[in-house]
């Protein structure tokens, strides 16, 4: 025992020594991000919140984020409305089709977003050359439209894939999926009655935490917006920065803060049901 | 990533726990088309939008623009001009900052996660657990910017400490790979953090007892088994560096040559006809080294979870 706490006892000071540096490295830039904002810490700025109030009014600020929360509300329901049924049928009917859907859901992690919106702009710039005049040109044209890009909603929804995939099997196979499908059937209730009334409910966490994911992404979002010439939010803050530094900056501490509650509400909630899963 | 991580380790929990129900009970009185109809939107949404995309990148690779005259004829032109000159400087560019930067951060996270995972306080474990899940997440335009403000021309240090006299430059690669470790770290802990929970202090105490010190024990006990971990992680960490692009566009526009930037680049449409396709091909090489990378770290994961157990 003796031995024990000797050799332990230099290691003390390493281990201060290795939070303090990892929690210097951190948080300074955080802090020094707030400074900036504000006016502290650059030379001839008296120290204001104009940054911070001014935003509202902003130039492009909310045509910028009702697009970001449009997008984020439709990328929602897609995903949803796309796994939901998918994962319940695998494992209710279609046990055959579970490598198949685990597949399609994990490759999009193989197609960096850079490299997804390459393939994009490739199938944009190439369909309406081959298309003129068809339905599908429309299709192409409407995909595209500058109010409502349904293009973007497509690519979040493939680059949110493989994180609700996950989020989603957790969440279904914590409950007893077959057992409460059968009571509801033998209650007479019927498919459609069954998923809405029975499993949905009882999916509530794992549908919420794949939601509150899917709009993180989304909001922080900027490869594919800003390559194929879109304005939502992330992409909107990056332009203002060379005339508005400090409001750029004052806004992405304000986003990174937003995303920060809505990540540990979920990081909370996970670390809190654990405990349950295992005993 | 971090939070697919954390997400399949409940999954494996769960489905042990859940195994011995058998797969017939729902089926009844289905026939095989309804069985397969729930799946179908995502399998027909997956095919039509991922195999165009996919579809016309491989496709545009390997043939030359319409543009031309004679229209699209099959070439390995372009993915031979996708290994060349600046395209090839751009690729080793990124290969290099996401090698080293994932290296540092494996260096750096291995004693902050041990420090943390036997910590005897709970709070600190929890915050930081939580904290590295937020801030592996935590990339992009905002993160760049906080850069910016801190180390940056005009930032709060370097005016302070007038940084640039003493030759400071963010906008460099070692001032990326300063950047780039801030999510990279915090995503290394979150890996390591199950392997080091699995070091049993019972192997401690035997390497103890048959005269080992600390460094025997790491060197020959804990390292050995933290290997696919380690090996694992720093894959993972390669491959989201190598395909980080929203950071270094906001910090350091094209001053650092990066295979992302070199594709947004063409794709914007400045350049020369043809460097699309080239684009497509650049495209497919990153696709090629993800694939790699997710080759390489899913098994080593599994083996991982195999031995810790």
């Amino acid at each position: 025992m003796a031995r024990l706490s000797t050799f332990r006892f230099p290691f003390r000071f390493g281990r201060a020594a290795v939070l303090l540096l990892a929690g210097a490295y951190f948080l300074v830039p955080l802090a020094c991000a707030v400074a900036f904002s504000i006016g502290a810490g650059v030379p001839g700025r008296s120290v204001s919140f104009d940054a911070y109030t001014g935003v509202i009014g902003a130039d492009g600020f909310t045509d910028s984020l009702t697009l970001t929360l449009k997008l984020a509300a439709a990328t929602i329901a897609l995903v949803l409305g796309l796994l939901v049924p998918a994962l319940v049928t695998v494992r209710l009917a279609a046990p055959g089709l579970r490598t198949l859907v685990e597949i399609v859901c994990l490759l999009p992690l193989v197609v960096p977003a850079v490299a997804l919106v390459a393939g994009i702009s490739a199938v944009l710039r190439w369909g309406p050359d081959h298309f003129a005049g068809t339905p599908i040109f429309h299709v192409l044209v409407a995909l595209q439209d500058p109010n409502f890009p349904v293009v973007l909603v497509l690519a979040y929804t493939l680059m949110a894939l493989p994180l609700a995939y996950r989020m989603l099997d957790t969440g279904l196979a914590a409950i007893d999926l077959r057992v409460l499908v059968e009571a509801a059937r033998a209650c007479r209730a019927s498919w459609p009655r069954t998923l809405w009334q029975v499993v949905l409910p009882n999916l509530r966490g794992a549908l919420l935490n794949t939601a509150f994911l899917t709009l993180a992404l989304v909001l922080g979002e900027y490869t594919v917006a800003a390559i194929l010439g879109y304005r939502p939010f992330a992409v909107w803050i990056l332009a203002i920065s060379g005339s508005q530094a400090q409001m750029s900056v004052a806004v992405s501490v304000m986003g990174l803060l937003f995303t920060w509650v809505l990540l540990l509400v979920i990081a909370t909630a996970g670390r809190t049901r654990r405990p349950k899963e295992t005993s | 990533m971090s939070v697919l991580q954390t997400a399949a380790r409940g999954e494996r929990k769960a489905r042990s726990a859940g195994r011995g129900t058998g797969p017939r009970a729902g089926r009844r009185g289905l026939s095989r088309m309804t069985r397969w109809l729930g799946a179908a939107p995502l399998l027909v949404f997956a095919a039509v939008v991922f195999g165009l995309v996919l579809g016309m990148m491989v496709y545009g690779a390997f043939t030359t623009p319409e543009t031309v005259p004679g229209g699209a004829r099959l070439t390995g032109a372009n993915m031979t001009a996708s290994l060349h000159g600046a395209y090839l400087t751009a690729l080793t560019g990124s290969v290099r900052l996401s090698a080293l930067s994932a290296l540092i951060a494996t260096v750096v996270a291995l004693p902050l996660a041990h420090v943390v995972v036997t910590s005897r306080f709970r709070v600190l474990r929890e915050a930081v657990l939580a904290g590295s899940g937020v801030l592996a997440n935590f990339g992009g335009v905002p993160l760049a910017f906080a850069f910016v403000a801190t180390l940056g021309n005009a930032g709060v240090l370097t005016t302070h400490f007038h940084l640039l006299g003493h030759g400071w430059d963010l906008y460099s690669f070692w001032g990326l790979t300063l950047v780039y470790l801030y999510f990279l770290v915090p995503l290394m802990v979150l890996s390591l953090t199950p392997a080091l929970e699995g070091l049993r202090r019972q192997w401690r105490e035997a390497a103890h007892n048959n005269r080992a010190n600390t460094f025997r024990y790491w060197a020959h006990v804990a390292l050995p088994i933290l290997t696919p971990s380690l090996l694992g992680g720093y894959v993972l960490l390669f491959g989201t560096a190598f395909s980080a692009y929203a950071t270094a566009a906001a910090m350091v526009g094209s001053s650092v040559p990066l295979v992302t930037m070199q594709i947004a680049d063409a794709l914007s449409g400045d350049v020369l006809i043809g460097q699309g396709n080239v684009a497509l091909a650049l495209g497919v090489d990153m696709v090629l080294v993800a694939g790699l990378v997710m080759a390489v770290q899913l098994p080593l994961q599994r083996r991982s979870v195999r031995w810790l157990a």
